[in-house]
């Protein structure tokens, strides 16, 4: 079924960490640890994520998938004591070194695992990274706001009443709101946490579509705890288990069994986890 | 027996019928503890009821044998002891209320709203809890000190700054009620801005917005019932306020033409004279009916700042 657009585009370099060429590298991640006070959250992670693959990012609570997605968009700041060791590139660029973080941020789309409609209207939610990019004339903010709306499966709900507050729809509505908002950054790469946790399977699907859809645009770092959900979407996935990164690999060798440690045998299987 | 660490009329191993209908000591305790919060409860409304009673009482004989409405509401003339014919006018008092009120806000909004956001959205850790206490600090200040400060600091630096002859006036006034409101608005308000949920922040930083971009199109917006409550808060406790506004405004019945105009205020008024009028006189009444009017006031402006950020609650 799904598996099928992963080997349409079947991510270059078989290896886990992929040192071959292809697409450029997006994001490059060495060493990665990030701690809070003593407990580390995540350790010795490194991984690279090329363009315009879906990344999969699997594991059971507290392996750290979350704590990764804050390091690359340097949230790290704003959650006391967390401490982020190592290196992250973006774009070739070491984000720990940067003076402008918020044109990082603005270049990184996030949807958070509980959807966050904004308490502004529907429309203004997604107009509001356009205004602020310096986008102030009608006609094109409209253009932006029903493309993104569209791309997010929710036009077609939400176009007669573009002036309700955003914060009022319901969760699986905010949640594609969320998704709209993040493509209306135009950002160069999309990081979804486990999204589906607040939306119904219907709307779970039509999300996931949209996403394949974006592959094309934009790379995507997907955090589920749903297995099947890394299987049907993602080209690669990691699996992290106690903090630790177990294992990167082409998502369907993950699931067919080619794997170099038990353990992601035993969690893709669902033996544990 | 061995096992005397029951609960007192708990028949453990009754089982039956008997224990559920038997009322033990804890059902009495809690009807006993119901009926004294009732009227704890209920006694402060009743003082407040009775206070409103007793104002109204000490007025309305002013109000429906000596007042005329038209001199009491639009003449500026307070000569209330004048033996032949003393005046009852109190446009001027109400001219010092509100223009020392409005001028405080003045200097209270900017301050209070500046601190606020920076309390609740800039500051962090030890700086945010050292502000925070020291705001409360603030609040607690008496307002017989800050009146000493109108008169014995401001005053001089007034007279010797804008080169005027007296140094209490609408100004000193003004100042000095913006500053005492500013730290209960501060805190007010700061509530406000904690009560949006950090998820709104976090979605919208996240974005790539700057912090002032988050508090201005995000926070601000989802905050302004409750900042708009803070601020009428503010203004009642301004327009009540007594002891420093007689202490700094130069108590002179007049309205102001400049800020550095002595004014006098309602409040002041009834501090000052209740002392010497005779009890039941024409006087002592028109005290009373100015009383009412405070209370009705400040009565109005708390009821819509509750309203008001009730509203937010329940959105």
């Amino acid at each position: 079924m799904v598996s099928q657009s992963a080997l349409e585009r079947p991510p270059p370099g078989s290896q886990a960490n992929g040192e071959s060429g292809g697409s450029p590298i997006k994001l490059a991640v060495k060493d990665l640890t990030i701690s809070y006070g003593k407990t580390v959250a995540l350790k010795g992670v490194s991984l690279e994520i090329r363009e315009h693959e879906i990344f999969g990012i699997i594991g059971p609570a507290n392996a750290g998938k979350t704590s990764f997605l804050k390091a690359v968009n340097r949230m790290d700041l704003f959650s006391s004591g967390m401490r982020v060791d190592g290196e992250m590139r973006f774009n070739g660029l070491d984000t720990r070194q940067l003076n402008n973080l918020y044109a990082l941020r603005s270049r990184i789309g996030v949807v958070f695992p509980l959807p966050v409609g904004l308490p502004m209207t529907v429309y203004d939610n997604v107009a509001l990274s356009p205004r602020w990019r310096g986008i102030t004339n009608k006609a094109e903010l409209d253009v932006i706001v029903q493309r993104c709306l569209t791309r997010a499966a929710l036009w077609d709900e939400v176009k007669d009443r573009l002036n309700a507050l955003g914060s009022l729809l319901s969760g699986g509505q905010q949640q594609r709101l969320t998704i709209a908002r993040a493509l209306s950054q135009e950002p160069d790469l999309l990081m979804l946490d486990e999204f589906s946790i607040a939306v119904d399977p219907v709307t779970t699907m039509r999300i996931e579509d949209v996403l394949k859809e974006l592959r094309k645009e934009v790379t995507i770092i997907l955090v589920t705890n749903l297995v099947q959900q890394a299987r049907r979407l993602a080209d690669r996935t990691a699996f992290f288990l106690n903090s630790e990164c177990v294992e990167i690999g082409i998502t369907e060798e993950l699931f067919t069994g080619e794997v170099k440690d038990q353990r992601t045998r035993d969690y893709v299987e669902g033996r544990f986890g | 027996m061995a096992n005397s660490n029951t609960a007192p009329g708990v028949s453990v191993t009754a089982g039956g019928a008997a224990a559920f209908d038997r009322r033990n000591f804890d059902w009495y305790v809690d009807k006993a503890v119901q009926a004294i919060v009732f009227l704890c409860g209920i006694s402060a409304i009743i003082f407040v009821l009775g206070i409103f009673v007793f104002v109204t009482k000490e007025g309305v004989g002013f109000i429906f044998e000596h007042m005329n409405v038209r001199e009491f509401f639009l003449t500026p003339y307070w000569f209330p002891s004048d033996a032949d014919d003393p005046e009852f006018g109190i446009l001027a008092l109400m001219a010092g209320t509100a223009s020392v009120t409005g001028l405080a806000m003045l200097v209270a909004i900017p301050f209070s709203l500046g601190a606020a956001i920076y309390i609740a959205e800039f500051a962090s850790g030890k700086t945010r809890e050292t502000l925070k206490v020291l705001v409360e600090l603030l609040a607690a200040i008496p307002s017989v000190v800050w009146g000493f400060i109108g008169l014995v600091i401001m005053n001089p630096l007034i007279i010797k700054w804008f080169d005027v002859p007296v140094g209490l006036c609408v100004l000193n006034a003004g100042i000095i009620l913006g500053l005492m409101a500013a730290p209960i608005m501060t805190s007010i308000a700061e509530d406000a801005l904690k009560a949006v949920p950090d998820r709104y922040r976090e979605a919208a930083e996240a974005m790539g917005a700057t912090r002032w971009q988050v508090t201005y199109k995000v926070v601000l917006p989802a905050a302004k019932n409750g900042l708009l409550g803070g601020v009428l808060l503010g203004v009642g406790r301004g327009f009540g306020e007594t002891m420093a506004v007689l202490m700094a405004t130069g108590h002179a019945v007049n309205i102001p033409d400049s800020i550095f105009d002595s004014v006098r205020a309602l409040t002041a008024t009834i501090a000052a004279e209740l002392g010497e009028t005779v009890v039941g006189g024409e006087h002592y009444q028109a005290l009373f009916t100015i009383g009412i009017l405070l209370f009705l006031v400040t009565f109005i402006v708390n009821l819509s700042a509750d309203l008001i950020v009730r509203g937010i609650r329940k959105g």
